[in-house]
C-alpha cells in the first residue's frame, strides 16, 4: 500500500476478515484484506464470483450485519466528516446508521429492486434528504428536482413523480447514484452498478460517475469483475480471489506488469475489442499457450441451415379489451446462416434479438415471414415438420440454471431430447449421455448430479450437452456466456467453438458482448429497434462500420487498457427509442443497401438513426 | 452474490432437502409422530382395544372414567376408550380417502386448466368459483341428502368440496411453472405436452399439494365427524368420532365423559395434521435453490 503520509486516509481497512454462519460450520469469506482509499480516489475491487468483493463493502457499511456475517478480526478506520476517525467494525448500529448516507453511501447492481416500487423517484430522493438534512418537504424536493439534472436525468421535474418502473435501467441507476449523493457522502461504495445494463448505457453512467466523483471530491470504491470498467474507472486496483488480495496496484502498472498469476489469468480471459482486426476469421481465445488457430468451418455452397425472409413478431399491449399499442420486436428480420457458420445477433436489450431467436424455435408467435430450416419450410408447422425442427435447431439460454429442471438430474435433462426423438433406447441412451458430458469437458459421474450441486460454468456445458443430444445443425445461443465469469467465458466460447470445428454446427450467437462476438463470429448482424440495420462479414462489420448505431454500439465497449481511456466523449446521453408504438403507426422498413462483398446496411431511418 | 454462493449443500436428492428443513420444525415433527401413533393405533385395534367396540355391559352404563373403563362407558355401556380406538379406522379412512379423491381429481382438472388455458381455463374455474361459492359443509350436506346417508357417500360429499381448493391451488402454480425457463426450454426441445405436465410441472405443483393436503385432512375429518353428528355420516352403532359425540349429546352434563373423549380425539387429530402441515410449509414452499 503506498499510502501518501501526507495525505491521511479516508478509508483504511486493516486486516479485515467476515464469517459466515452456515449449517456446516463459520465460513471465512473475508481473510486479511487490507485496503486505503484516499478522498478523491477511486479503488476499483475486481475478482470472480465468490471472491469476497461484496462481502467486503458489505462489511464496510456493518451492512453484514443484516446479512447474516460477522467482522471476526481486523479495523476498518475511516475519518468521518468532522475529522474524527473511526473503527467502524466496533461503532454500535445507531452510529454506523448515521453514518450511512451522509458519510459513507452505496450503489448497488440491481437499481429496480434498490428502490421501492411503490414510491416516486421525487419521494424516494427526498426521504433520504429529509432524513440526514432536515430540510422540509418542498426544499427538500427542489433539492431532489436539482439531484436529479445533476445525474443528467432530462426533464428533471417531471421525472420525480414518475415511479421506479416507469424508468429505462439507466435511469433508474442514475436515480440510485442520485440518492447515494444526497448528502455529499466521503466515500461512496459502488457494487456492480453498470453490470446489469446496456454497454451504451455504461458508458454513459460511468463518465457520470467519474465527473460527479471529481465534481465531489469523494473516496469510490468501484466493485466490479469487469476488467474494460477496471481499466476505465480506477486509479488503483485490488485483485481478490477466495476472499484474500492477491494482488494490488496502481491501474496502469498492474495493466501492463501483472504480478500474480490471477490477475495475468484474468487480464488474458478478457475479450478485449479489435483483437483479432486482422484476421478475417474467428478464432478460440488463447488460454495459456495454445496456438492462434483460426475458425474455418464455413461450407458456403451447401443449403443453409437456416433462412428468415422478413420475420416479424410483434406483441400487442391492451388495456382491458382495447388494443393501445405493438411492441414492434422483430420487423422484417432476413438473415441465413451456412453450415459450420456463426453469425452473430448483436444489439442492446430491447432491441428484437432475443425474440428473434424465439420466434425461431416458436417460444413466440411470428406474425409474418418465412423460416426455413435446413431448405425446409417451417413457418406453416405440421406435427412431423415440428418436431424434425425441434430437432435441427437447439437453444442454450442465458441462465443455465433456470433453464434446467431443478427436481431432474443433469442426467435425465441431457437424456430429454434424446427420448424425445427417439434416438437411442435403454442403457444406450445412458451411455450416450456420458459421452456427450465427455464432450462438454465434464465427468461421467456427473449424470446423477442436481444442478443446484454445480457451479455456473458447469451447468452452462450441461445446458450445451443437453443442445448437442439430438445432434442438431444449429444452435441458437441467446446470451449463453453473459451470466459467466471472464476465466470460465473464455473456457466456455472456446468449448463452443470446439464443437463447431468438430461437429460441423452452426450458431446464432446472440450476444451484446461485442468482444465475445468478435471472437465467436464469421458474420455479424447488428438490430436496432427489431430492425437490422447492418449485416456482414464481422470485420466488415468491426473494422467499417457503416451504421451510426454499430459505431456507437463499439464505441461504449470498454477497453481494458487504462492508457486509452476517455474514448466516450462522443457519447451522449441520449435514451434508446421505445419499440412501442400505437397500433396504426407502422415503422419504416426498407431493404438494406450493399456497401462491399456481402455487407450490407439500413438507410432509411430506424428510430432516427441512419 | 458472494453471499449466496456460501451456503451450497451437498444435499443429494429434493427429499433431502426438505427433509434436512423439516426435521428443524419440534411442533411438525411431534404432530407427525402422534399421527403415526393415532394411525398405528386405528390400524391395531382388534389387538389393542381392551374391549370390543360393540359388545354392551348393562352393568356398567354411563360409568365414568375407572381403571377398568379408561375413557369411561356409554349408554349401553360399550368402553369408550376402545371404541375411539377403533373409531379412529373409520375417521382416519374418511379424511384420508376423501382427501386423496379431492386430490386426485382436483390437481388434473388444475393442472389442465392452467396448462391449456383459454375458454377451458374460463370455463373450469368458474364451476370452481360457484363450488367455492357455498360455505363448507353445505354442498356436503347436499351430496348426502341425494345420494343417501352412509360413510361412502360421505367420503364422496368431503372429496366434492375438496376439489374446487385443489384445482384454483394447483392452477396458479401451473401457470407460473409454465412460464419458467425449463418448461419452455423443454418445450423448445420438442416434448410433448403431456410429458410436460407430468415431468415437468406436476413434480413442481407437488409442494403445495403435500402441504394443503395434509391440512386438508384435518378439515375433512372434522366434516365427516359433523356429517354424522347430524345423523347423515357413519350410522350407529358405528363407533365414528362424529356418530359418538352425537350419541353422548343427550347426556351432557349427566355424563360428559361420552362427550369429551371422542371431542378430545377429533381436536387431537384435527390439531395434529394442521401443525404437521403447517411445518411443511415452512420446509416445502422455500424454492429448490442454493
Amino acid at each position: 500500500m503506498n499510502q501518501t503520509p501526507s495525505r491521511p486516509a479516508l478509508l483504511d481497512v486493516r486486516g479485515l476478515s467476515v464469517t459466515f454462519d452456515t449449517e456446516r460450520g463459520p465460513a471465512t469469506v473475508v481473510r486479511e484484506l487490507d485496503l486505503t482509499v484516499a478522498p478523491g480516489e477511486t479503488v476499483a475491487v475486481v475478482g470472480e464470483s465468490g471472491s469476497g468483493k461484496s462481502v467486503t463493502a458489505l462489511a464496510i457499511t456493518r451492512l453484514i450485519d443484516y446479512a447474516g456475517g460477522r467482522i471476526t478480526g481486523g479495523q476498518i478506520l475511516f475519518t468521518d466528516r468532522t475529522g474524527r476517525q473511526r473503527d467502524l467494525a466496533i461503532e454500535p448500529p445507531e452510529t454506523m446508521r448515521q453514518l450511512r448516507g451522509p458519510d459513507i453511501a452505496m450503489v448497488f447492481q440491481e437499481p429496480m429492486t434498490s428502490l421501492n416500487p411503490v414510491l416516486t423517484v421525487g419521494a424516494q430522493i427526498a426521504e433520504a434528504i429529509t432524513q440526514h438534512q432536515g430540510l422540509n418537504e418542498k426544499s427538500a424536493r427542489e433539492e431532489a428536482r436539482r439531484l436529479l439534472e445533476r445525474v443528467r436525468i432530462p426533464e428533471a421535474t417531471r421525472q420525480l413523480d414518475r415511479y421506479p418502473f416507469q424508468l429505462s435501467g439507466g435511469m433508474r441507476q442514475r436515480v440510485m447514484i442520485a440518492m447515494a449523493l444526497s448528502c455529499r457522502p466521503r466515500l461512496l461504495i459502488a457494487d456492480e452498478p453498470t453490470t446489469a445494463l446496456d454497454v451504451t448505457v455504461q458508458a454513459q453512467v460511468l463518465r457520470l460517475m467519474r465527473s460527479l466523483q471529481q465534481e465531489l471530491g469523494m473516496g469510490l470504491i468501484f466493485i466490479t469483475h469487469d476488467m474494460g470498467v477496471v481499466a476505465e474507472m480506477a486509479d488503483r486496483v485490488v485483485v481478490m480471489q477466495h476472499g484474500r488480495v492477491v494482488e494490488t496496484g496502481e491501474v496502469v502498472e498492474l495493466f501492463t506488469k501483472p504480478r500474480h498469476p490471477y490477475t495475468k489469468m484474468l487480464l488474458d480471459a478478457v475479450p478485449v475489442l479489435g483483437a483479432l482486426a486482422d484476421h478475417p476469421l474467428p478464432a478460440p481465445f488463447i488460454i495459456g499457450d495454445e496456438p492462434h488457430v483460426e475458425q474455418d468451418t464455413v461450407r458456403h455452397e451447401a443449403t443453409p441451415v437456416l433462412e428468415l425472409e422478413g420475420l416479424t413478431t410483434r406483441f400487442d399491449v391492451r388495456r382491458g379489451f382495447r388494443l393501445v399499442g405493438r411492441i414492434h420486436a422483430a420487423e422484417q428480420v432476413s438473415l441465413t446462416v451456412a453450415p459450420g457458420e456463426t453469425l452473430a445477433l448483436v444489439g442492446e436489450s430491447g432491441c428484437g434479438k432475443t425474440t428473434t431467436g424465439r420466434s425461431i424455435i416458436r417460444l413466440e408467435q411470428p406474425l409474418g415471414g418465412t423460416i426455413r430450416v435446413n431448405g425446409e419450410d417451417v413457418s406453416k408447422l405440421n406435427p412431423a415438420r415440428e418436431k424434425r425442427m425441434r430437432r435441427a435447431i437447439q437453444f442454450i439460454f442465458q441462465d443455465p440454471f433456470a433453464s434446467l429442471d431443478p427436481r431432474m438430474t443433469v442426467g435425465f435433462s441431457i437424456a430429454e431430447p434424446i427420448h424425445t426423438h427417439k434416438l437411442a433406447h435403454g442403457p444406450a441412451v445412458r451411455e450416450r449421455v456420458q459421452t456427450l458430458l465427455g464432450q462438454v469437458g465434464l465427468l461421467p459421474e456427473h449424470i446423477d448430479r442436481y444442478p443446484h450441486e454445480m457451479s455456473g460454468g458447469q451447468r452452462q456445458r450441461v445446458c450445451i450437452a443437453r443442445a448437442l443430444a439430438s445432434e442438431p445443425s444449429l444452435i441458437i445461443a441467446d446470451e449463453a456466456v453473459a451470466a459467466l465469469d471472464v476465466s470460465i467465458r473464455a473456457q466456455v466460447v472456446n468449448l463452443l467453438m470446439d464443437l463447431q470445428t468438430r461437429l460441423g454446427l452452426s450458431y446464432l450467437f446472440i450476444s451484446h458482448d461485442m468482444a465475445v462476438v468478435e471472437r465467436v463470429s464469421h458474420r455479424v448482424a447488428v438490430m436496432y429497434l427489431g430492425q437490422i440495420v447492418e449485416i456482414g462479414p464481422r470485420q466488415a462489420v468491426f473494422g467499417d462500420p457503416q451504421h451510426a448505431y454499430t459505431r456507437r454500439l463499439l464505441a461504449a465497449v470498454p477497453v481494458p487498457d487504462p492508457a486509452r481511456r476517455s474514448r466516450h466523449e462522443g457519447l451522449d446521453d441520449s435514451e434508446v427509442p421505445s419499440p412501442l408504438r400505437r397500433p396504426n403507426d407502422m415503422p419504416v422498413v426498407a431493404p438494406l443497401v450493399r456497401v462491399g462483398e456481402g455487407h450490407f446496411v439500413a438507410r432509411h431511418s430506424v428510430g432516427g438513426m441512419y | 452474490m458472494s453471499a449466496t454462493t456460501i451456503g451450497t449443500a451437498a444435499i443429494r436428492t429434493p427429499f433431502g432437502e426438505f427433509w434436512r428443513r423439516f426435521r428443524t420444525k419440534r411442533m411438525a415433527l411431534f404432530s407427525l409422530g402422534l399421527i403415526v401413533v393415532l394411525v398405528l393405533a386405528a390400524a391395531l385395534a382388534p389387538w389393542i382395544a381392551p374391549y370390543d367396540q360393540a359388545t354392551p355391559d348393562y352393568d356398567a352404563l354411563l360409568e365414568g372414567p375407572t381403571w377398568a373403563h379408561l375413557a369411561g362407558t356409554d349408554t349401553y355401556g360399550r368402553d369408550i376408550f376402545s371404541r375411539m380406538i377403533w373409531g379412529g379406522q373409520v375417521s382416519l379412512t374418511v379424511g384420508f380417502l376423501s382427501v386423496v379423491l379431492g386430490c386426485v381429481v382436483g390437481v388434473s382438472l388444475g393442472i389442465i386448466s392452467g396448462f391449456f388455458g383459454g375458454w377451458l381455463d374460463g370455463l373450469m374455474m368458474r364451476i370452481m368459483d360457484v363450488m367455492l361459492a357455498f360455505p363448507g359443509i353445505l354442498p356436503a350436506i347436499a351430496v348426502v341428502a341425494i345420494l343417501g346417508p352412509g360413510i361412502v357417500n360421505v367420503i364422496y360429499a368431503i372429496a366434492l368440496s375438496a376439489v374446487p381448493v385443489f384445482a384454483r391451488l394447483v392452477r396458479g402454480t401451473t401457470l407460473a411453472l409454465k412460464q419458467t425457463l425449463y418448461v419452455q426450454a423443454s418445450r423448445s426441445i420438442g416434448v410433448s405436452r403431456t410429458k410436460l405436465m407430468f415431468v415437468h410441472i406436476l413434480p413442481g405443483t407437488m409442494p403445495a399439494v403435500i402441504v394443503y393436503a395434509s391440512l386438508r385432512m384435518g378439515t375433512s375429518i372434522l366434516t365427516a365427524a359433523a356429517l354424522s353428528f347430524i345423523g347423515l355420516g357413519a350410522q350407529p352403532p358405528s363407533p365414528e368420532w362424529g356418530a359418538m359425540l352425537s350419541d353422548g349429546r343427550s347426556y351432557l352434563g349427566v355424563a360428559d365423559h361420552v362427550t369429551i373423549f371422542p371431542g378430545m380425539a377429533i381436536l387431537i387429530t384435527v390439531l395434529a395434521f394442521n401443525l404437521l402441515g403447517d411445518g411443511l410449509r415452512d420446509a416445502l414452499d422455500q424454492k429448490l435453490r442454493t
